[in-house]
């Protein structure tokens, strides 16, 4: 092959096989959605229906699983997003005697395997006799949210240029003023790719939420609750759900983008 | 009065947000240090005792796990590098126009829950499902072969699961390379190995390294993969304190299984930065 390998038409298809492989599993969760299942077992295909889109619901406590992680991840979200981008802020923008031992906890949160937070988080809740729920689930995702939002802050507000908020206190604006006016604007796009990163650390986390959920049951801990006596097609259609609006907002926010870069 | 409200303002920014790590994440880690040297059983509590031997006793009747563990996660770490490198140096320097689509399709797992993922592989790979079952009635192999509940399930499935926080740390590497720095190597007679072995390869090792600590502990720590792929002779530590702490609720040694699982790691991670210390990386790369 002229030009090695590595320039050839071999990588490209490589690459294509890779993203094929990381995307097979999606596919059968979504074909399976379709599947015309008579019996409990959704294992082998009978036919293409869309019955199970219109009995989306019919499962109560797979209805109730679902709500919980929708709630809780809006809440960790709103929380989240709010206490990871003040540090942001304080992070990018001042220098302070502590700062390195704060950038310390976020690496350390961030790198920390989720087994360990997951099992330290309940050794607490146990030695304090908490009872495990809703609220300790969503306590958990804030914990190891934050650090994510705050590092994605902090690299937007790193890339700022602070004379504008001197301008505008030139001008005579309060400290309020110039956050309000001038602050939050530059920075509300990272503000909200991190608060964005924090739904969907919540939606999808399992390994900390089953260490403090007690009985309460999200999305995720519903599968894996069902996994021994096989999932309901209803399951692989939540799925799909949640995937398509991803892939949506992805999109919608991709061409936004786009068009405000072109205007 | 006004320099020193600026001064405090960072503080009042961190506080919110530090208390609650403090008191969820910080203190937590201390609270099962201390339960790992407590003795006692569920029904008549527990006494901090320094009682080592919740540490000698763990690790004594799972070192298999912890072992199999800390292999499985270098070897699937390894396959996300041999498999990942290839796709991130064609996206950075042939992606062209395209590349944030690539990137994208890429991130497309993420939208998925972790778990849905790897049942769904479970499901891909059964022993009669839609991969074995043709092969099996073409004949193409024996009846009683599988692929589940074998450690290549397993493993498959962690590189599998952390595949895309492999490839796009390497990226960013890799598309930081100033095309011009490429020309100047072979306007330098560089062969094209030569190029990529000595100017391509040293500029993207702090990606590779950052990859690798952001694969290596998940991936280690695992428990869900070696649950749904692994069957009952694949378990890996994560499943021991998972079982220990929620089903038998011995919070002694659950505790100090964890402790170890993270001393464990950070050890390797801080050998694994010495060795390949990516200052010592930049300053390779400079020169």
């Amino acid at each position: 092959m002229k030009g090695g390998l590595l320039r050839g038409r071999g990588l490209q298809i490589y690459t294509w096989l890779v993203i094929a492989w990381l995307v097979l599993p999606i596919a059968v969760m979504i074909l399976f959605g379709f599947n015309d299942t008579k019996g409990r077992y959704n294992t082998a295909w009978q036919g293409f229906t869309f019955k199970w889109y219109g009995k989306l619901f019919e499962i109560g406590d797979l209805t109730q699983a679902l709500v919980n992680s929708l709630l809780i991840a809006v809440l960790t979200m709103l929380i989240a997003g709010v206490l990871g981008s003040l540090i942001g802020l304080a992070l990018g923008r001042y220098r302070f005697r502590g700062s390195g031992a704060m950038n310390l906890v976020m690496f350390a949160a961030i790198s920390c395997a989720e087994i360990v937070m997951g099992a330290s988080l309940l050794s607490l809740f146990v030695t304090l006799a908490v009872p495990l729920g809703f609220w300790t689930i969503l306590i958990s995702h804030v914990m190891f949210s934050i650090s994510f939002v705050a590092v994605t802050v902090r690299a937007r507000v790193m890339t700022l240029d602070s004379s504008l908020e001197e301008a505008a206190r030139d001008l005579g604006a309060g400290p309020w003023t110039t956050f309000r006016l001038v602050t939050l604007p530059m920075i509300f796009p990272g503000v909200l790719a991190g608060s964005m990163l924090a739904f969907a650390l919540s939606i999808d986390d399992f390994v900390i939420t089953n260490f403090n959920s007690g009985g309460t049951m999200t999305f995720p801990l519903w599968i894996w609750g069902a996994t021994r006596v096989g999932l309901p097609p209803q399951v692989n259609v939540m799925g799909t759900l949640i995937f398509a609006a991803g892939v949506l907002i992805a999109v919608v926010n991709a061409l936004l983008a786009r068009r405000r870069a072109n205007a | 009065m006004s320099r020193l409200r600026a001064s405090l303002t960072p503080y009042l920014l961190l506080f919110p947000g530090t208390l609650w790590l403090a008191i969820f994440f910080v203190i937590p880690t201390v609270v099962m240090l201390s339960l790992s040297l407590q003795s006692g059983d569920v029904v008549n509590g527990y006494a901090f005792t320094f009682n080592w031997h919740s540490y000698v006793d763990g690790i004594g009747t799972y070192h298999d796990q912890i072992i199999r563990s800390l292999v499985y996660g270098v070897i699937s770490t390894v396959i996300q590098i041999v498999i990942g490198f290839p796709v991130a140096y064609w996206i950075a320097f042939k992606g062209g126009t395209r590349k944030s689509v690539y990137l994208f399709l890429l991130l497309l797992p993420f939208l998925v829950s972790f778990v849905l993922r790897t049942i769904s592989w479970q499901f891909f790979l059964s022993d009669n499902g839609m991969l074995l079952g043709p092969l099996k009635s073409l004949g193409l192999v024996p009846e009683d072969f599988h692929i589940l509940a074998t450690s290549a399930a397993v493993i498959g499935g962690l590189a599998y699961n952390f595949l895309p926080f492999m490839i796009l740390p390497m990226y960013v590497a890799l598309e930081r390379i100033d095309p011009r720095v490429l020309e100047a190597a072979q306007d330098l007679y560089a062969s094209k190995v030569q190029t990529f072995l000595r100017v391509v390869l040293p500029l993207s090792l702090p990606g590779v390294f950052a990859g690798v600590l952001m694969t290596f502990v998940p991936a280690t720590s695992d428990y869900v993969n070696a649950s749904v792929l692994g069957g009952t002779s694949n378990t890996m530590i994560g499943n021991v304190i998972q079982n220990q702490f929620l089903v038998n609720q011995d919070y002694p040694t659950a505790s100090a299984l964890s402790f170890t699982l993270m001393a464990l790691l950070l050890v390797g991670i801080f050998a694994y930065a010495k060795a390949l210390g990516t200052e010592d990386v930049l300053e390779v790369a400079a020169r």
